[in-house]
């Protein structure tokens, strides 16, 4: 076995940190839409966001290639106004890792937010805020648990995510080559160890990271149900 | 002055109905709206503080909330609104409650002064009773210095002797701060206490207008007094029928003849009242 090389692994990581922090800020504004609005549209617009959860990855992957490759408006209008190209590297791991993770961030932010007490919101409204400050100073604030659920499970589901990249980014070290993709060429290589070993870590951050969501949850019910 | 006249269709106890008001409120004063559930109470305190849209027109001392054309934000209102549930922020401290409404801590400190929660004010809303939270958002609505002061069953959570402390801070606080106050409320004792004026809602339209003396008080020409009641059961004994009536939380013998016996239906709503007699007040002996 050669030297065990831990780029693949940074790489997932670094594409999950980018894809939670541009999702969070996508998120919040959709999700608080959709928790507040009596628009007929609304459960059309939450089938959308929801689709990536039962596609397969290949049909959003195919979708994305389609989309942003040169041949496609979209692709050439970056290529030539940017100068950026969308598929094959890391820029378009991110656009793709958005769109696959994108409904759970979204779910676990409207049920957080469906569940502030609406005359709360109200109460900051009468005080003379607007609806950014109350959602950043009131809403938010109150529903900590589902943030943090909302950011871990998008941060661990971009990090499993194996077929779209495989799709969009192909397979080139450093640049599109995660840790799933690499235990995939390390098993069709007949290179078990390395894959044991690479299945094995992600298998064990995994289960850490949601044992620490479950644990934190748990406390914050506890801290929340204490009266003097 | 402050003019409403609104129009919306809401779905009340009994079906659809028509929220139909048309009302001018005096600056200073405390209006009290009462009415059974379901017959627009909550809605017409929730359109004026603009958190329910409707058809007519707001006018608050000249300035237009609510007209044909536009629809003033709740934002711009400046109002205060006491919740029937406290609705306070959970994740600040009593203090931090004021503060978020105005950055002014001299007039936080002297609120939660007048209410006596100076000591808790770092303490976090659910750590705090009923009646201490409620104390809270009295003061929160009363921080940006309110022209109107909305209360919505302000005091319907809380045990008796916790309402009667709130009422007299309530009290306190609308007349140190002159605001036109107007409470929703069914405690008749709460409305004589507090209120200047009530207003009696049914199926969304204003069926009384008067004040709480003229309204509450029911004992008329040379009744000396008389109290409402429902007609729990009549007992036939020997030649006489006693009615069994329930007073709010008492219950009262009264004696009928045969003819009278056959007038009243049981869980019918009467009244129970003496002329003959002058009443007398005499103290409840507590138990040593």
């Amino acid at each position: 076995m050669s030297e065990l090389d831990f780029t693949p692994f940074l790489l997932s990581f670094k594409l999950a940190a980018v894809t939670t922090i541009i999702l969070f800020i996508i998120a919040v504004p959709v999700s608080w839409w959709l928790s507040q609005t009596k628009n007929r549209f609304k459960p059309m617009i939450e089938a959308i966001v929801s689709l990536p959860i039962v596609l397969p990855p290949s049909v959003i992957g195919f979708y994305v290639l389609f989309a942003l490759s040169q041949n496609s408006p979209i692709g050439a209008f970056f290529q030539e106004t940017f100068g950026v190209r969308l598929v094959f590297n890391f820029t378009g791991l991110v656009v793709a890792s958005c769109f696959y993770s994108f409904p759970f961030m979204v779910q676990p932010l409207q049920s957080g937010f469906e569940s502030i007490n609406k005359n709360m919101l109200e109460a900051s409204y009468i005080a003379g805020k607007n609806k950014m400050t109350t959602v950043l100073n009131v809403a938010l604030p109150n529903m900590k648990p589902a943030v943090i659920t909302a950011i871990i499970i998008t941060f661990a589901h971009t990090v499993g995510e194996f077929g779209v990249v495989l799709m969009v980014g192909g397979s080139i070290p450093g640049e599109t080559k995660v840790a799933s993709v690499a235990i995939y060429e390390f098993v069709e290589i007949m290179d078990y160890e390395s894959a044991h070993i690479y299945s094995g870590l992600m298998l064990g951050m995994s289960f850490l990271v949601l044992l620490g969501v479950y644990i934190f949850n748990q406390r914050h019910k506890r801290k929340l149900g204490v009266h003097i | 002055m402050i003019k409403v006249q609104l129009k919306k269709n809401l779905h009340g106890s009994s079906g659809k109905i028509e929220l139909d008001v048309d009302i001018e409120i005096k600056k200073k004063e405390f209006l009290a709206i009462s009415g059974v559930s379901g017959s627009g109470k909550t809605t017409l305190l929730r359109i004026l503080a603009g958190l329910e849209d409707a058809g007519g027109e707001i006018n608050v001392f000249g300035d237009s909330w609510l007209s044909s054309k536009e629809k003033l934000p709740t934002q711009d209102r400046g109002i205060g609104f006491v919740f029937q549930d406290y609705a306070l922020f959970a994740n600040m401290s009593v203090e931090k409650n004021l503060l978020y409404v105005k950055k002014d801590k001299t007039l936080a400190n002297h609120l939660l002064e007048l209410t006596g929660l100076s000591e808790l004010k770092n303490r976090m809303p659910n750590t705090l009773s009923g009646g201490q939270k409620q104390r809270v958002s009295l003061c929160r609505a009363l921080m940006n210095k309110p022209k109107i002061l909305l209360m919505d069953e302000p005091l319907s959570a809380l045990d008796p002797a916790m309402r009667i402390k709130l009422q007299q801070d309530i009290l306190t606080l609308h007349k140190e701060f002159e605001t036109t106050t107007i409470m929703v409320s069914h405690d008749p004792s709460e409305i004589y206490r507090l209120a200047s004026r009530m207003i009696t809602l049914n199926d969304g339209k204003i069926i009384q207008d008067s004040t709480p003396k003229e309204l509450l008080l029911q004992t008329k020409g040379s009744q000396k007094f008389t109290f409402g009641g429902e007609l729990l059961d009549i007992i036939k004994a020997d030649v006489i029928f006693i009615a069994v009536v329930a007073i709010g939380q008492q219950i009262v013998e009264v004696v009928l003849d045969a003819n009278e016996a056959k007038i009243f239906k049981i869980g019918e709503r009467v009244n129970v009242s003496t002329k003959a007699f002058s009443p007398t007040l005499s103290k409840i002996k507590k138990e040593s």
